[in-house]
């Protein structure tokens, strides 16, 4: 993978970044530099080509609104955390792949296809009858809340694990 | 639709829809090479619109989800995703 015409300053400094706001966050990137590298490259290009920060691992549309679900990172990446241990692209992992013990492993495309993701937009009263099935979970060591399938791995504020949260609503 | 040809061993038709900037669809790659066939690739994130829109049409075709990598064996196999040991078993 080439950083097309993107200088290597550019993109060091931007794994620098995603790697900060990953650990100030209770994330863990891949434990493989030059695929992380790699992948950043990609982010950076698809910066550049779209003007925003598209998943490298999927092809962007060019209109930002279409793809705002897949603006790394995506609208998808907790979800595969908790299912399968890594995000789509295997840049954000679970601690044990970030550790080395598991393997990164082959996560499935969450995200519509591109029919399914038209009819979506189409009807948009599904989204919010939706909303009402999102479950609130709490921190019991600190008290964050957050609404979202399942609580995060690590907590984002005090690095709690995931299993010390409760559901709240 | 601009295809990149790899020389080697023949083991059928085998066509690589990939992303440049995926980091699954190089490692697809670099195990195609390493086990030596010969095959075709695309990078369809740079083609020009109207032979992108061909090559997405062509994925969904094998693969609903239209995602990267997909790997299309004889017109008939069809692999989604970097699964190696399903494309060592398919390419051995
Ligand atoms: S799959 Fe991972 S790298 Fe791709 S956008 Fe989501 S979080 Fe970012």
């Amino acid at each position: 993978m080439t950083g097309e015409g993107i200088p290597d300053e550019i993109i060091d400094a931007r794994v620098e970044k995603i790697r900060k706001d990953a650990e100030d966050g209770g994330y863990l990137l891949n434990p493989d530099p030059d695929f992380v590298r790699a992948l950043v490259a990609g982010i950076c290009i698809n910066e550049q080509r779209y003007g925003y920060a598209a998943c490298p691992c999927r092809l962007a549309s060019g209109n930002r609104e279409e793809d705002l679900d897949i603006i790394c990172p995506c609208d998808y990446r907790d979800s595969d955390l908790n299912d399968y241990g890594a995000c789509y692209c295997a840049l954000y992992v679970s601690a044990g792949v970030a550790a080395g013990t598991i393997k990164a492993p082959c996560v499935p495309e969450r995200r519509p296809g591109r029919q399914e993701r038209k009819k979506m937009s189409e009807n948009n009263s599904a989204n919010v009858s939706r909303k009402e099935l999102i479950p609130v979970w709490r921190c019991r060591v600190c008290g964050y809340l957050c609404a979202r399938e399942n609580p995060p791995l690590i907590c984002p504020i005090c690095k709690a694990s995931q299993d010390r949260f409760v559901r709240f609503m | 639709m601009q295809m990149e040809h790899v020389k080697g061993r023949r083991r059928g038709e085998i066509i690589l829809y990939a992303l440049s900037t995926c980091g699954w669809c190089a490692k697809t790659k670099n195990l195609l090479g390493e086990l030596g066939v010969e095959y075709s690739y695309t990078y369809v994130d740079r083609l020009s619109p109207a032979e992108m829109e061909d090559a997405i049409r062509e994925v969904e075709k094998y693969n609903p989800s239209g995602s990267f990598p997909t790997l299309v064996i004889d017109g008939s196999r069809v692999i989604v995703g970097f699964r190696e040991a399903e494309i060592r078993e398919a390419l051995k």
